[in-house]
């Protein structure tokens, strides 16, 4: 379902002395409404897919290919003293590489330069898993046999592995607005908490694999499953000291990347290269499922305080928020993950006295990287869950308390950025609200919570309840920043070309990738519509860095908002220029022109948006250029025996700017919503000495079709005036708001609040008195028996301590003790963290 | 790339028994469990294997007399669609559908499930509780083995090395009862965090309980009897006070671990509160 926008009264009462305003200043008419637009074309690799012709790296054949395989550590922190090879192997069918063989820098060229291609002798290893030397073979067994005759000789160094007790400090961020100790004075209540997240892999259906074939000019050609072709592009150059033309990135069908191949095809595209380069033969570097969850990046764990000062009314007033990310051993993409995290650390939310403080530390675990939402959906976790209790201790509805207090045009936000258009959280909030009857469900929820409390005696440790499970409704409202954070686009600078042949072929070339989520679909349709021509008539070229401009990475949810955008004027431009030449339509003239005037090449570089500025080093000015808003209502029913949650049901609703694709938009929200789904429920990685215990798909869980909730996707467009198109980007919004909203409905099913994600069947019975509380996400076990598990290494041991009695889960009891405070006098606040175990 | 061993392929069972009493070999039936195990390099791999597939002779599901017997190399499919299996043994039926995807059901066997002695195989406590009966065989002969003394140790069976799982004979019992409930990390394809399978008689007279059953798997090293708290149930009716004692006993009485699967603490709760619920929807309170 497609909801138009339109300027609008809003006829509901506001906050007390608010003005009651239109909540869109950018009508739809004002932009572009084509013929392409609003349909749904095939995808254009759809039925090469469907039928599985398409060609994933491992499909490629290139005669002749080695197999490259990575000897990797096997701690968490060390000295590598040796690589001792074993003299019984015959060395000469194989070869070895290692960083002393690297003609360039030893670094994966990202922000920082910490990062080594592969470890060298005498250097640290800083993760389980890190690369330290490569092979390549001519068949499978020879390599096999090769890697188990190399032995890393190593010294043991002390790991780090808690980011809050880590002094290695990547990036720290401190936003500001107003005067928050003045803010909490002026507070009647105020209300703290502490939510931790964990790990989370994006399991792409594709693992990171990457083929390199040595170019005769010294140089080298990687064709893999990437998302930034010139990410890579960049990163082969420094390592391998190679010209622009000498490195050759080509994009082979990517089966999906959710951030998980934005930064580390680059380490394997080079390793691929130096084989290649070493052996002077084509060599293939295909994970399989367990080196690749074992060794690539995983979303940040975190971990968020929050202090929030509130009237009795529900008006924000002061937010006092902390932030610590684990960035594990490398910087990757991490100060930009933080600053993103930190900059949506509030939530879509008016507040005059606000500080975020955000910091992202090292650890002796593999790096973490970008993952949909890209630290947003982090934050907003916190701000969510905390908004949630906020409104409970208030005794106000989760909807009210958002009308209350959400982002309307005018608003300013912490970093001083004023909203001035396409500011769509209310719309987004009352749609899903509407549309998912939430507070009809809600007060439903609470009457079988009172029928259970009259049912009969309620539950103990060893005892079930007459009613074996309870149904809850939880709301969850988020924001998210449009495109890269800052001056990041205006940084990049993207190019895009767009191609009219003598032979009257319309050409898009850009870096953009498609992984699954639609851009060779959208790109051309978006130029047909420009042109006035039909979808089929625009090609695109392959992203391959010998053809394609630097359109920059296909991140950030950018890709249909700026290069779309970008597309868009160029095709105005050749439009324009056709036209003018001709006197008549595009469509109807080009080809006659084109066989006489082409070819003709339009190259259309990014311009800053009008009016949108920010100041990297003050934090201050519009941190995005616009904002996606995203509401999503989920019910659950929680197995008041186990624990055990089942997502019936999503109401998403999304504020895209404006819908290029229906059927693909809603895939993405489908997508990111059964994701955020798994991050609420199930999906977690835990780690024993820096290791993940579960990196196999056997151990590592998603939610399967049967655990998958109904969806219904409602697509809100209020337009951005500053893309032609209006487009703001749909990827992450879904990301966002699934895990809170599932926590909430939790919360209404069974009276727990849960803080730590995922909020797993152990965490449930644990906050309800139950159990013992299991570990922390994200964090080493604590707990003495955890080990590997490849099936079920269930062996007996001791008798651990007795159940420790619980408490009656009474569904109408709030589990936070003292949760709600009246302003503090001058002094130590005195008040405990009711986090304190 | 994994080694590949040497694989046998015998068209008969007494061509199978021969090449087992010649030399060890890691039987192979379905593959589901063998399979990941060489693939995914999960410990070493085996020297020799035997490929049990094209032996018909230990298909089939059937009645004999009041014991039902299922053929070694029954897939979980098979039992899913017998329409004996669904009249006689439901829950077996029900563990069958939890177990893996449909492609797994089609290959995986119960004898396969058997013989690997998965503490979390997802048929055993069901075989367990209906007092199944494990025929094994070899060149020596066959021999039945009880299932309660089948699994004597983690992954260890009673199975001498030139002994195959030929079938299971479950004794169909009047009025008995049984309930199968399994906790896993999701709806499907997930290896158990708690299984479970509970059997009783009711008298006809006054609705106690007896010959009752409480089989676990992944509490423990191995699937197991909760013997202590059947001691609790037999002879007992299905009362408040039964099902709080019976929890109670259960608790105390099995020892799981911490795993990355869940914790010892969760297991052993939710074992309790899972019987618990069972003893209630039995006694309709």
């Amino acid at each position: 379902m497609t909801i138009r926008t339109e300027p609008r009264r809003v006829a509901r009462p506001l906050a007390p002395g608010r003005e009651v305003t239109d909540a869109l200043v950018v009508a739809p008419s004002q932009t572009t409404a084509g013929r392409a637009r609003g349909v749904a074309p095939l995808r254009r690799e759809g039925p090469e897919k469907l039928t599985g012709e398409a060609k994933y790296a491992d499909d490629l054949v290139f005669p002749g290919a080695w197999y490259g395989a990575t000897i990797r550590s096997t701690e968490a922190h060390a000295r590598l003293l040796a690589l001792d090879r074993d003299d019984g192997f015959d060395w000469s069918a194989v070869v070895l590489v290692t960083a002393a063989d690297i003609p360039g820098d030893n670094v994966v060229s990202l922000i920082s330069d910490d990062q080594p291609v592969l470890v060298p002798v005498g250097g640290e290893i800083q993760h389980h898993a890190e690369p330290l030397a490569l092979l390549a073979a001519a068949d499978r067994a020879t390599l096999r046999a090769a890697s188990h005759a190399i032995r890393p000789r190593t010294e043991r160094l002390v790991p780090v592995f808690d980011p809050l007790a880590s002094e290695h400090v990547f990036a720290h961020y401190e936003i500001g607005a107003g005067d928050v100790e003045r803010g909490f004075a002026e507070a009647e209540l105020v209300l703290e908490g502490t939510y931790r997240v964990g790990h989370q892999e994006q399991l792409y259906i594709e693992n990171n694999a990457m083929i390199a074939v040595p170019r005769d000019d010294g140089g080298v050609t990687v064709h893999g499953s990437l998302q930034c072709p010139y990410y890579v592009h960049k990163a082969l150059k420094r390592s391998l000291r190679l010209s622009d033309a000498q490195a050759r990135v080509v994009q082979a069908e990517t089966g999906g990347g959710f951030g998980g191949k934005e930064e580390y095809p680059s380490i394997l595209a080079i390793h691929a290269a130096l084989l290649a380069r070493r052996c002077g033969r084509r060599v293939r570097m295909i994970y399989d499922r367990h080196e690749d969850i074992a060794a690539t990046t995983k979303r940040h764990p975190a971990v968020v305080t929050h202090r929030t000062g509130i009237r009795r009314d529900g008006t924000l007033v002061a937010q006092d928020i902390d932030v610590v990310m684990d960035g594990g051993a490398y910087c990757t993409l991490t100060p930009v993950v933080l600053s993103r995290g930190a900059l949506h650390a509030g939530g879509p939310y008016r507040c005059p006295n606000v500080r975020i403080r955000a910091r992202a530390t090292r650890t002796n675990t593999p790096p973490n990287g970008a993952f949909r939402g890209f630290g947003a959906p982090q934050t907003q976790f916190a701000a969510e869950t905390h908004l949630n209790r906020v409104a409970e201790t208030l005794d106000l509805s989760p909807l009210e308390i958002r009308r209350r207090n959400v982002y309307r045009p005018g608003d300013q936000t912490p970093t001083g950025q004023r909203l001035r258009e396409s500011v769509a959280g209310e719309e987004v909030l009352e749609r899903a609200a509407e549309a998912a009857e939430f507070e009809r469900l809600r007060e439903r929820t609470r009457r079988a919570r009172v029928a259970r409390g009259a049912a009969g005696p309620g539950a103990t440790p060893l005892a079930t309840a007459h009613d074996r499970t309870a149904t809850g409704i939880g709301l969850a409202l988020a924001w998210h920043g449009a495109g890269f954070t800052g001056s990041g686009e205006v940084k990049l600078a993207s190019v895009v070309s767009l191609e009219l042949t003598p032979a009257g072929a319309i050409r898009i070339l850009t870096a953009s990738t498609e992984m699954g989520q639609g851009t060779k679909t959208i790109f051309p349709q978006l130029v047909a519509d420009a042109l006035g021509v039909p979808y089929e008539a625009v090609e695109i070229a392959p992203q391959d860095t010998a053809f394609v401009p630097d359109s920059g990475p296909t991140v950030a949810s950018r890709t249909a908002m700026v290069v779309g955008g970008l597309l868009l004027q160029a095709a105005a431009r050749l439009r324009g220029r056709v036209e003018e030449a001709t006197g008549g339509a595009f469509a109807e003239t080009y080809p006659a022109w084109a066989a006489v005037n082409g070819p003709v090449r339009i190259d259309q570089r990014f311009e800053p948006y009008p009016g949108v500025h920010f100041d990297d080093e003050t934090y201050r000015g519009d941190a995005y250029p616009a904002y996606g808003w995203a509401a999503c209502v989920a019910t659950v029913e929680v197995d008041l025996d186990t624990g055990e949650v089942s997502v019936l049901d999503v109401v998403a609703a999304d504020d895209v700017g404006r819908v290029i694709h229906p059927v693909l938009a809603e895939g993405q929200v489908e997508g990111g919503t059964l994701q955020a789904v798994g991050y609420a429920t199930i999906e977690e990685m835990k780690l024993e000495d820096g290791r993940y215990l579960n990196d196999r798909l056997a151990t590592y869980l998603i939610p399967t079709a049967l655990d998958a909730p109904r969806i219904t996707s409602i697509l809100v467009e209020a337009p951005f005036s500053g893309a032609p198109h209006g487009a703001k980007g749909v990827g992450e919004l879904p990301m966002d708001v699934g895990a809170p909203a599932v926590v909430a409905a939790i919360h209404d099913a069974v009276g727990v609040w849960i803080h730590d994600l995922p909020a797993t069947p152990e965490r449930i019975l644990a906050a309800l008195g139950v159990t013992a509380r299991p570990e922390e996400p994200g964090r080493e076990g604590t707990a003495p028996a955890v080990r590997a598990a490849t099936d079920a290494a269930d062996t007996a041991r001791e008798v651990r301590e007795p159940i420790r009695a619980g408490t009656d889960p009474r569904p109408e009891a709030r589990t936070d003790p003292l949760p709600l405070r009246g302003p503090q006098p001058e002094g130590e606040p005195d008040w405990p963290s009711e986090d304190d175990r | 790339m994994p080694a590949e061993p040497p694989i046998e392929v015998p068209r008969s069972l007494a061509e199978a028994f021969a090449i087992l009493a010649a030399a060890p070999h890691r039987p192979v039936a379905g593959g589901t469990d063998v399979l990941v195990q060489i693939a995914g390099e999960l410990g070493p791999p085996p020297e020799r294997v035997i490929d049990l597939w094209r032996l018909d002779e230990l298909r089939g599901i059937g009645l004999e007399g009041d014991t039902l017997a299922l053929g070694a190399l029954t897939t979980y499919t098979e039992i899913r669609r017998s329409a004996v299996c669904l009249e006689h043994l439901p829950a077996l039926v029900d563990a069958a559908a939890t177990i893996g995807a449909a492609q797994i059901q089609n290959r995986g066997t119960l004898g396969g499930n058997i013989a690997n002695a998965s503490p979390a195989g997802d048929s055993l406590p069901v075989l367990l509780a209906m007092d199944a009966e494990i025929v094994v065989g070899g060149v020596r002969g066959e021999q039945t083995i009880p299932a309660r003394d089948f699994w004597v140790a983690y992954r260890r069976t009673a199975l001498q090395p030139d002994e195959l799982v030929l079938r299971v004979r479950i004794p169909l019992v009047a009025r008995r009862e049984i309930r199968f409930r399994k906790v896993g990390t999701r709806r499907a394809q997930a290896i158990s965090k708690v299984v479970m399978a509970l059997a009783w008689r009711s008298s006809p007279g006054d609705g106690g309980w007896s010959d009752v059953r409480v089989a676990l798997g992944s509490v423990a090293a191995t699937p197991i009897r909760a013997t202590a708290t059947e001691a609790v149930l037999d002879g007992a009716a299905p009362t408040a006070e039964t099902a709080e004692r019976a929890a109670a006993t259960l608790a105390a009485e099995i020892q799981p671990i911490d795993d990355v699967r869940s914790t010892a603490d969760y297991r052993r709760v939710v074992a309790a509160r899972v019987l618990h619920r069972l003893v209630r929807d039995a006694g309709g309170w």
